[in-house]
């Protein structure tokens, strides 16, 4: 976790800086415009969930560089009332947005890889990953 | 005309000559483009991609508020991508549900299935189609040691899965009971016991039970909130609607259930079914009781199972073959 940037979400308005910060880190790692578009598109939905449910929380990203391969990682982080039934929010059709596709099973397909933590009472914190290809 | 691959290359020749020839074929093409692309999940926001690559190959002076207004359209179509990508996912999934569904519509086939039985002096027809997948109707056919034919018919106030789960407990509650004693009073005040004790108290079951003694050609009856039957006097050339009082099934657990008796003479015909034959529609209207009895008096000189099933298709080509509930018909015939 050398050179994690944050952006806290607390407003709305926060989002949009967590998409800034995320489409600058993705970039430099050598994303070409439509996978920033789908990199922008999973942060809004990942800090808006922060915003909605949690109240207040943070999105950090990290660079990925390895020998073999680049990305980025999207960390998102809150200490709010956590998701109980993780297989349900996972579950297509389940977001109370209803049939526009977004919400978490959205982020995951727009992603390359994804893990959810989350406790009731304790937090959600989610983790996504997208390789340079 | 050969199919293309969307790729920049083919994209972009087309596109090119589009533009120079206002040509209706690389339209033409273009609809091929995008059926392919969504048989090949390729999301609006790459298309946008191509499409904005090509224009830069073929304009390569284009003024950056073009280049940069298509960063904004792609940003506005991402969500149609997501939606499709999950229209998809749940297509699959219906499918996938649709097929699960028939194989327990085949189970429960097996499950309720009962034989017609073949007998000296009366001449049975039955015929139960369901709505959807799976049966809420029941019927039953069961010859006891002395001769005499039980048959019951039934209906759980609902449809579909739910009513086909409540219908095998019915099933398997009367083939667990002794078969000396088929008096249909006796069997509706045990089935609805079981009823009781075992369903949800939101899910109700009709049922008529009767048996016809073929030595003495009579005909005991009984009803739990059944939709009532039709006996048919040959002599009097007339019909007269049957049914007796009774609770429906599940709601008391000491409901009583009373029995009636008639003869049956030759020629007589006993007509059972449920609410999905009486309530059958024409356009908004239900059709009226005369109109069944009419149509049952059109075939009355065929064998039973001719009746039923000349009676089924004249409901099916009725209501546009498309049933609203489960059509459950059963014609008995003293034939002899
Ligand atoms: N960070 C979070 N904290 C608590 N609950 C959350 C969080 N993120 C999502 N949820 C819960 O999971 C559900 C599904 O989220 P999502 O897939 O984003 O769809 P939507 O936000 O459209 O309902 C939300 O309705 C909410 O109940
Ligand atoms: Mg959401």
């Amino acid at each position: 976790m050398s050179d994690q940037s944050c952006v806290y979400i607390k407003k709305e308005w926060d989002i949009v800086a967590a998409r800034q910060m995320g489409r600058d880190i993705a970039t430099q790692v050598g994303f070409k415009t439509v996978d920033q578009a789908r990199i922008a598109t999973a942060i809004s939905e990942l800090a808006r969930n922060i915003y909605l449910y949690a109240g207040a929380g943070k999105i950090c990203f990290e660079a990925i560089e390895t020998v073999q391969k680049k990305g980025i990682t999207i960390k998102a982080t809150d200490e709010g009332p956590g998701i109980s039934d993780l297989a349900q929010v996972m579950e297509d059709g389940y977001s109370t947005s209803g049939g526009l596709g977004a919400g978490l099973p959205g982020v995951k397909r727009l992603m390359d890889e994804f893990d959810i933590i989350s406790k009731s009472g304790e937090g959600t914190t989610i983790e996504s990953t997208k390789w340079l290809r | 005309m050969n199919t293309l691959k969307l790729d920049l290359e083919n994209y972009r020749d087309l596109l090119d000559e589009y533009i120079r020839t206002k040509d209706e074929r690389a339209l033409y093409q273009a609809e091929q483009f995008s059926k392919q692309s969504m048989q090949q999940n390729i999301s609006p926001e790459e298309i946008i991609n191509v499409h904005l690559r090509s224009l830069q190959e073929l304009y390569p002076e284009l003024p950056d508020y073009i280049l940069d207004s298509f960063d904004f359209l792609m940003e506005t179509m991402m969500s149609y991508g997501l939606a499709y990508q999950e229209f998809q996912a749940l297509r699959e999934k219906q499918l996938e549900l649709k097929s699960e569904i028939a194989v327990a519509a085949n189970m429960q086939k097996t499950l309720l299935s009962t034989v017609k039985p073949e007998m000296e002096g009366v001449d049975i027809g039955a015929l139960s189609v369901p709505a959807r997948q799976m049966n809420g109707d029941y019927h039953h056919f069961v010859v006891d040691d002395e001769g005499s034919l039980g048959v019951a018919v039934a209906d759980v106030i609902g449809k579909g899965v739910p009513a086909a789960l409540c219908m095998s407990m019915i099933k398997y509650a009367m083939d667990s009971f002794p078969e000396l004693r088929m008096d249909p009073k006796y069997i509706l005040g045990s089935l609805n016991r079981v009823v009781e004790r075992n369903v949800d108290s939101n899910m109700f079951i009709t049922m008529m039970y009767c048996m016809y003694n073929t030595e003495s050609s009579t005909l005991t009856y009984a009803s739990a909130g059944h939709e009532p039957g039709f006996y048919y006097h040959k002599e009097k050339d007339e019909f007269e609607e049957i049914s007796a009082p009774g609770l429906v099934l599940g709601v008391s657990a000491d409901a009583m259930y009373e029995q009636y008796e008639r003869k049956m003479d030759k020629g007589d015909m006993l007509v059972l079914l449920t609410d999905g034959v009486t309530e059958c529609r024409k356009g908004d209207d239900f059709i009226e009781q005369e109109e069944i009895l009419e149509v049952i008096r059109e075939y009355k000189h065929l064998s039973s199972q001719e009746i039923v099933e000349s009676v089924y298709k004249y409901f099916e080509r009725l209501q546009d073959f498309q049933l609203r509930d489960d059509f459950t018909l059963i014609v008995l015939k003293r034939d002899v």
